[in-house]
């Protein structure tokens, strides 16, 4: 099982409509799959995408916060989650790369409670990107 | 002197906070070490072979007495009393315990220094000309550039966890101090048609695989810097590699698909970028700058310096030696040495950080310099307080009038402190430095610039030496390659390797007989040794290291 961070904290998982692996996508689906190596220049934005999840093998592999970044600006304006090994000192990095919300392991959210992430949910906060981009 | 802002400081505090915190979970066990150490190392905390090291950022290189002293004060409350000043304007604490830490970073942000991105996969502290704003010969300060880059690169959300480690220097100037072709991004100040942009390289870098950066856009408009540098983070931070540590910087990515793959992705992802930049970073800008102001310089009566300088051989000495032109009239800009013959390249005890601090102070607009090669600098002095200036460094071993010269040498920590290193750095640097002494000519041999790292990852810049030196294991035994003619300025070459390595014992009478083949060699005094190598290449200084093999041959 996983568990959703979002800025309230935790939370059990809405997102019931499953997902299509990137390389398998038709040409409407719902929701991806999306692998950190992917390229998200080549990723189909079709009209019906609702929820877009991007994968984090390691906490280590940054990858993802640039593939959120380029999505949305491509336009991309449905959920979008980080999924996997991310740590709750990367949710603030997470949100403001334009994740809506983290899906992590019950084993991570046992060893990193809700109280750590929480501790990052004011991410529009001290934010020099902010502050240089307007 | 950039001052932080309500924003930076209350950023930095926070930050803080949330590395005290991270301690804090470390030691209760919520975050693993795998966890921790990115964490650490992007508060610029390594755990080396002896102890934690704590890496400071000195931003593009510039600080006034206050941090100068409180720099000072870390070495004395929390360090065994000294710092190292690296080649990456940083000073590295090489003794403080875990616990400490947070405390250290605390009295930092008191004067508005940091330890943020010194280390880790990051884009790491912005490195500039160390005589920006001061040299003759700059087009512009690169420092108000340098500012904006540190803080858009601070936590920037999408390059916390690259690849690897991301390098940008800046320079103003037509001679490069900054070795901006060695980094990760190079950026030149450049006019074109009474507009101010850059020359953007990309992709240099020393380290098991050296590569010269190439240009990967001519001119770049001032204001699209920080959408640009973002654009090639972009880039490499999807297409670098991440199934090898050893190729994963940018050199490596440039360097397997090619600069115009690199030029035209980058360009691509430019144009998605820039529409996300309003335009406000351009309005912080002049703000920037107009904390980076010439300060307003004195006049004086220069008939004393006159007088000392035709009275003193030894001042003369110095002056010749460690100061460069300055943009004022009467002004110079000051190195003070920190290779005195036989100490430890780059090393400053906290009495020494406060002598400088206070001669900052009262001479030299409150302002001092770290630079690449491990010296600090005086940025702005008059002429006429230089006397009094020299005076007081030689009561405290700051003196030594070498700059450029061959006890001028940068030096990485190597085995005595680094957990990488496969040989020992200071301990050779120490040896030649008094061996020139001993043979008092190194100021006949003039400008030669010796760089030494103890292992291949070449933190001592060896390559980029005019004679580099690397420090390798071969079973067990210190083993020193010497590579000859690189070059780490505008006009930037990777050292060739010479030929088979030398034991400790046999380095330093090897640099001796190739500094007397240079001796023997030059056309005249005039001809430095890197022109000398450059008009005849490799061979008779080879014939110089390895004298038997070249009796053999003939």
């Amino acid at each position: 099982m996983t568990v959703i961070v979002t800025d309230q904290g935790f939370q059990p998982d809405d997102w019931t409509q499953g997902y299509t692996p990137l390389y398998e996508a038709a040409n409407d689906v719902p929701a991806l799959d999306i692998p950190s190596q992917a390229d998200p220049d080549t990723v189909p934005l079709s009209p019906g995408l609702a929820m877009i999840r991007v994968d984090f093998p390691s906490f280590a592999d940054g990858r993802g916060f640039t593939i959120a970044r380029q999505l949305r600006l491509r336009g991309y304006r449905g959920r979008l989650r980080a999924s996997g090994h991310v740590i709750s000192d990367q949710y603030a990095m997470a949100r403001r790369a334009g994740f809506d919300e983290v899906e992590i392991s019950d084993d991570l959210a046992a060893r990193q409670p809700e109280a750590d992430w929480r501790a990052r949910a004011s991410w529009q906060a001290h934010d020099y990107q902010a502050r240089l981009r307007g | 002197m950039y001052n932080y802002t309500e924003f930076d400081k209350s950023f930095l505090a926070e930050r803080n906070a949330q590395f005290r915190a991270q301690v804090e979970r470390r030691i209760a066990g919520a975050l693993t070490e795998d966890e921790f150490k990115p964490l650490r190392l992007m508060n610029g905390l390594y755990l080396q072979l002896h102890a934690y090291m704590l890496r400071v950022a000195i931003p593009y290189g510039t600080l006034n007495s206050a941090q100068m002293r409180q720099l000072a004060l870390l070495a004395e409350k929390w360090d065994k009393g000294y710092g190292h000043f690296t080649t990456r304007q940083n000073i590295q604490y090489n003794w403080p315990k875990l616990r400490d830490v947070p405390d250290m970073l605390d009295a930092l942000a008191e004067v508005g220094l940091h330890a943020i991105q010194t280390s880790g996969n990051t884009i790491r502290n912005v490195t500039a000309d160390h005589f920006a704003g001061a040299a003759a010969d700059e087009i512009a300060d690169p420092r108000p550039y340098a500012e904006l880059i540190r803080q858009w690169s601070t936590d920037h959300p999408e390059f916390q966890f690259l690849g690897r480690k991301f390098k940008i220097a800046v320079t103003g100037a037509s001679e490069d101090r900054a070795v901006i072709k060695a980094h990760d991004i190079g950026l030149q100040l450049v006019r074109q048609n009474e507009q101010t942009g850059f020359r953007v390289l990309v992709g240099g870098g020393l380290g098991r695989t050296p590569m010269i950066g190439k240009v990967v856009r001519d001119f770049l408009p001032e204001a699209d810097l920080l959408p640009y540098l973002e654009a090639i983070l972009s880039v490499y931070n999807l297409l670098g590699r991440r199934d090898n540590k050893y190729k994963a910087r940018i050199k490596i990515t440039v360097h397997e698909n090619g600069i115009e793959t690199i030029r035209a992705l980058t360009e691509e992802r430019f144009a998605r970028i820039r529409p996300s930049f309003s335009g406000v970073d351009q309005d912080l800008l002049p703000g920037i700058a107009a904390q980076f102001a010439t300060p307003s310089f004195k006049s004086a009566d220069t008939a004393g310096f006159t007088a000392a300088y035709a009275a003193d051989p030894v001042f003369q000495s110095w002056v010749d030696t460690n100061t460069a032109p300055h943009k004022a009239e009467d002004y110079a800009i000051v190195s003070i040495s920190l290779k005195a013959h036989g100490a430890t390249p780059g090393d400053a005890t906290a009495q020494q950080m406060r002598v400088m601090a206070d001669l900052a102070h009262r001479y030299a607009h409150d302002e001092l310099r770290i630079s690449h090669e491990q010296n600090v600098i005086l940025p702005h002095v008059h002429t006429s307080d230089l006397a009094a200036i020299h005076a007081a460094l030689r009561d405290h071993g700051l003196a030594t009038a070498n700059i450029g010269l061959i006890s001028d040498i940068i030096a990485c920590p190597g085995m005595d402190y680094c957990a990488l290193a496969t040989a020992r750095s200071i301990p050779i640097a120490q040896e030649i430095a008094t061996r020139f002494e001993e043979l008092q000519i190194e100021h006949d041999i003039g400008q030669l610039k010796i760089k030494i790292s103890g292992c291949i990852n070449a933190c001592g810049h060896h390559h980029v030496g005019h004679i580099g030196i690397l420090g390798l294991d071969r079973a067990g035994v210190e083993n020193y390659q010497i590579t000859l003619g690189g070059d780490a300025t505008e006009t930037a070459s990777i050292g060739e390797r010479a030929g088979p390595g030398f034991s400790a014992d046999e380095i330093i009478p090897a640099i001796e007989r190739l500094v007397y083949a240079y001796l023997d060699l030059r056309e005249n005094p005039e001809e430095t040794f890197l022109q000398a190598y450059r008009r005849l290449g490799l061979d008779p200084f080879k014939s110089a290291l390895y004298p038997a093999a070249a009796v053999a041959a003939e």
